[in-house]
């Protein structure tokens, strides 16, 4: 009886995580705009859908993401690489960024608004390497940033200083960098991070901070994210001013 | 049954994006650390059901709230529900009072379902010893998510430029730092990355995307984006504001106990 009942109370936890969609949407199709919910069955299927995922993601986390993060910041620290934990790093950022459906469909828009503000010539073939350009900065960028923000775990810099450098850079992009982009720059340092990449970022950080003596999990180890939802919007504007 | 279809070609999409992932760091194992993974079995296990797991949960998004939260957005922003069926009237800020408050309430709600935000907050629970709480921290990342998709709704309708409010976020962001607990900081730095992915991303899109086609003056192409910078902007002012009440009632406890 244990194993089902664990099984329940996390469908339960997963049910509650979702809850307050459904009040939302519920809410504003009943009350606001004074409409019946269509397709109640398909919508009802779904929700079990929501709640199944969740808890198998939760479960699955715990038992791979989380120990593989772990498991290789520990094997690369007492190897005692540091030309190849970075390179990991990078690669690490790299990969997981190149290919993320959200991205892509950020560089797409992007495209068409280079095309519609004459940046660019407003055909397939010029949007579509335009929007690939894009993709490949922002990867490079996160890829960039991971390097950065494992450096920093290493040397055990207060990460401040370096986000404040950041902010700066930031700013100062913006100064010069189109009107036309700067809206799909500011939004691509946020969607760079995916479902998978946040887990096993965070564990490595983690697990480096864990590892090496002197540094401090909850100081050093969380930080890798800020660091890769900051770079984007600095090379995008670059990428914007130099294309 | 089609869902089932759909389900199916969503996990081979998320299989799609895991490889590379998979294949970095299996690469990285087998030719540079040269060491075999402990516990291989439990590992790929725990990669099978994140998969399947993602695989359930973006087609039950996709199924269920999606469709109807884009409709919503699409019909809370339409001129003729907000200026109710008054074609003649002109338009002020304050006329759009549902979609700031719809923009508030999606922002908290998709954030409380964000599966990499658990994620975060579970391993800040795991490493802070339980003193960081998993609800704490998701409440207040919520509702930095909240404050943010609002403001920004507010932003689209009054059509100033976005990198005002950012540069002041910055501004804000910096003096709060020096005044918050040290152990927070990172913390709160990257719960401003992770609030936006598979939850809120789609729908807050569709709220940028409704609001600027349908608000006088405004392009689609120029005055849509923006909101999901505001949404990972805010959660770090949250956040550390959240550590600093924790403080300051911890303090205030200890004192009153003496």
């Amino acid at each position: 009886m244990k194993p089902f009942r664990a099984i329940v109370s996390s469908l339960l936890d997963s049910l509650r995580d979702l809850l307050p969609i459904i009040l939302v949407i519920g809410f504003f199709q009943l009350a606001v705009l004074q409409q019946p919910i269509p397709n109640f069955g398909e919508i009802a299927i779904g929700i079990v859908f929501v709640v199944i995922g969740l808890t198998l993601f939760v479960h699955g986390l715990n038992m791979g993401l989380f120990p593989i993060g772990e498991t290789m910041a520990y094997s690369f620290a007492s190897k005692g690489s540091i030309f190849w934990l970075l390179v990991f790093a990078f690669a690490l950022g790299f990969g997981t960024t190149v290919a993320e459906p959200a991205l892509i469909a950020v560089a797409d828009e992007a495209a068409k608004v280079a095309a519609s503000g004459n940046m660019i010539e407003d055909d397939e073939k010029a949007r579509a390497s335009y929007a690939f350009g894009l993709r490949i900065t922002v990867a490079v960028s996160v890829g960039f940033a991971i390097l950065i923000g494992v450096f920093r775990i290493i040397k055990g810099w207060p990460i401040q200083y370096l986000i404040i450098v950041g902010y700066i850079g930031v700013v100062i992009m913006t100064i010069f960098a189109p009107q036309e982009i700067i809206g799909i720059a500011y939004d691509s340092g946020g969607v760079t991070t995916s479902t998978i990449t946040v887990p096993l970022v965070t564990a490595l950080g983690v697990g480096l901070a864990s590892s090496i003596k002197g540094r401090n999990p909850m100081t050093d180890g969380f930080g890798l994210i800020a660091f890769a939802s900051l770079t984007p919007m600095i090379f995008v504007m670059g990428y914007g001013m130099v294309v | 049954m089609h869902i089932l279809t759909d389900l199916f070609f969503t996990i081979i999409s998320t299989i799609w994006d895991v490889l590379p992932i998979a294949a970095i760091i299996f690469g990285f194992q087998l030719a540079v650390l040269r060491k075999p993974i402990p516990n291989l079995k439990k590992i790929i296990t725990g990669f099978i059901l994140v998969l399947l797991g993602l695989g359930f949960f973006l087609e039950g998004l996709e199924a269920a709230l999606f469709p109807l939260g884009k409709l919503m957005a699409q019909q809370l922003t339409d001129p003729s529900f907000i200026a109710h069926g008054d074609s003649e009237k002109v338009l002020g800020w304050w006329d759009y009072k549902w979609v700031y408050l719809f923009a508030f309430a999606i922002g908290f709600s998709t954030t409380i379902a964000e599966p990499s935000l658990l994620a975060v907050a579970i391993k800040a629970n795991q490493v802070s010893a339980g003193s960081i709480g998993i609800w704490g921290l998701r409440i207040a990342v919520a509702l930095g998510v909240a404050i943010g998709i609002g403001l920004g709704a507010y932003r689209i309708v009054t059509g100033t430029p976005l990198y005002w409010y950012i540069i002041t976020g910055y501004v804000f962001v910096v003096i709060q730092t020096w005044y918050a607990p040290r152990m927070i900081i990172a913390l709160a730095y990257d719960s401003g990355g992770v609030t936006t992915s598979t939850v809120t991303v789609p729908l807050v899109a569709a709220l940028g995307l409704g609001l600027s086609t349908t608000v006088p003056g405004r392009s689609a192409l120029l005055d849509g984006f923006g909101l999901i910078a505001f949404a990972s902007l805010f959660p770090i002012m949250s956040v550390m504001a959240y550590a600093q009440f924790s403080e300051w009632t911890a303090k205030r406890s200890k004192n009153q106990k003496t």
